[in-house]
């Protein structure tokens, strides 16, 4: 029997069908941060897909804006423990930016502007699971929440969903990014509960 | 850069640090790398605490170390792209 | 070696303003600190989940009692559990002292500046109050930021009549009536009089919000102040 804090709950925790283990809801958006926020004008954004030949693909702003968009909907995860649910996105899903790229590489290491990455397999973009995001919640994206524009991962712990990304490296073997590198899980289920590297 | 003023600073290490080093460590002298600026590490900037504590440069933001508690390790990077030290405590 | 967890058990709670409470706590076995070192406060829940959150000594080294600040942040899950809802007599496990950094010794002779962003005043109540069992020692300028004279931290304890001790109080969103200044954030207009008070090397210690750090420490830069003089410490 613990002795210490009596009454002590910490955050309200409560199961519920959509919330992965450990988490609690929250009508927050949190803003974690591991640098300061960087200041990216559209009008110098770029994009870009390196494959693992060292090939580059790259889509200014207004190229990016010109490719089919899309409206989604989901509930994210953050390893810090708060889930939000019904969080509404607008964005290019991440197929439209392989049309033509050539790979047989199974890794992607995401980069960001101000340093950061993380690191995850290349099937988890693909087929409608990953977007590059620009408009939350029917407005342009906030600085503080990874704009003007990040990655959008939702089944993924939400580390994975890079704020203010500006590329993506292919690779044939898996690398671990800034979080995935001190001990956070290399994959972040959040169904299964991958949050430490040992999950 | 712009400063969003979140940040904390290398006296919350105190703590956390307290866990791997004999030494008491905020009064360290660190000189950065990349700018030359130079100080003690309780007057880094630092993120965090969650996912983990990321200290920067004040001049800078070039990265000076980086902590994350996970269990019962500690993981410890010194400088920017270096590997990580997971610790045992 | 790591500095070691201590129980530590609420022995009186004493409202500062209207969401910030003194706590005192005993800790069997405490080693004794310095005025401006802080502890880490670790809480357990049942099903063994921890939260740790930092909070400065209040108060100079007194056997196995220590006091500690905590201003309430709505929302938060530490500061509400503290300020209000652990019982009398209960524990919780500290770990400390911690920084040598952010401190003041009594052996340090020359006359300071303290300058406080709202719950920043904390650790600079110890460093004041250690001050006080000094004798003869150069005077301390305390300059200290609230929102309106119902935040003030240590109120009486500041007004009491002491030699050694000058207290300025500025109100950023409301000031009393008949206040020769207005409401407003800190200016360098407000520091330029302490800051005659002082030697080229007295040190100055700014605590408070990470803004009102980063502003005040800038302004002290801008009037001539040593960098290497200027000790911080961020609240977030």
């Amino acid at each position: 029997m613990n002795s210490f804090s009596p009454g002590f709950q910490g955050r309200g925790r409560r199961m519920t069908d959509r919330l992965p283990p450990g988490q609690y809801p929250t009508e927050q958006f949190p803003v974690l941060s591991a640098g300061p926020t960087p200041n990216v004008p559209t009008e110098t954004w770029a994009f870009t897909v390196t494959t693992e030949t060292g090939e580059t693909h790259s889509w200014t702003w207004d190229r990016m804006m010109a490719l089919p968009q899309q409206e989604t909907l989901h509930d994210i995860h953050c390893v810090t423990r708060w889930s939000k649910f019904d969080t509404r996105w607008r964005g290019v899903p991440l197929d439209a930016f392989f049309e033509d790229v050539e790979t047989t590489a199974d890794y992607v290491v995401v980069h960001s502007y101000g340093g950061y990455t993380t690191n995850l397999p290349l099937e988890d973009l693909l087929d409608g699971k990953a977007w590059i995001a620009h408009t939350y919640d029917g407005y342009p994206l906030s600085p503080e929440h990874g704009g003007p524009a990040r990655l959008l991962v939702p089944h993924l712990y939400f580390w994975k969903s890079a704020k203010w990304v500006r590329g993506l490296q292919l690779t044939d073997e898996d690398e671990p990014g800034f979080w995935e590198g001190v001990g956070y899980h290399n994959y972040g289920d959040p169904w299964r509960e991958q949050r430490n590297w040992g999950d | 850069m712009a400063d969003d003023n979140t940040h904390l600073d290398g006296n919350c290490l105190a703590g956390p640090l307290s866990e791997i080093l004999s030494v008491e460590a905020t009064t360290a002298w660190w000189r950065c790398p990349e700018c030359a600026m130079a100080g003690p590490l309780a007057q880094l900037q630092v993120y965090g605490p969650e996912p983990g504590l990321t200290a920067r440069c004040p001049g800078c933001a070039y990265i000076a170390l980086r902590l994350v508690k996970e269990g019962r390790h500690i993981w410890l990077t010194m400088g920017s792209s270096t590997g990580a030290f997971r610790f045992t405590v | 070696m790591a500095i070691a967890w201590h129980r530590a058990r609420l022995a009186a709670r004493l409202p500062q303003t209207a969401t910030a409470r003194s706590l005192v706590f005993t800790v069997p076995g405490w080693p004794g600190h310095l005025p401006g070192q802080h502890v880490d406060v670790r809480l357990t829940a049942d099903d063994g989940y921890q939260a740790v959150r930092s909070y400065s000594l209040a108060a100079p080294a007194d056997g196995d009692r220590i006091e500690l600040g905590v201003q309430t942040v709505p929302g938060g899950e530490v500061s509400p559990y503290l300020a209000d809802d652990l019982p009398s007599g209960a524990d919780v496990e500290v770990r400390g002292p911690l920084g040598n950094w952010f401190v003041w010794r009594p052996e340090q002779t020359e006359p300071v500046l303290l300058v406080a962003g709202g719950s920043g005043v904390v650790p600079l109540a110890a460093m004041i109050r250690a001050h006080r069992r000094v004798p003869s020692s150069n005077a301390f300028h305390l300059l200290y930021s609230v929102r309106t004279p119902d935040d003030v931290w240590y109120g009486d304890e500041l007004a009491a009549p002491d030699g050694h001790l000058d207290v300025r109080i500025v109100y950023t969103r409301q000031a009393p009536s008949g206040s020769p200044r207005g409401a407003g954030r800190i200016a360098a207009a407000d520091l330029a009089e302490p800051v005659t008070r002082l030697g080229a090397t007295s040190p100055a210690y700014v605590c408070g919000p990470t803004g009102f750090v980063e502003s005040v420490a800038s302004l002290l830069v801008d009037m001539g102040r040593d960098p290497a003089t200027i000790r911080t410490e961020r609240f977030g």
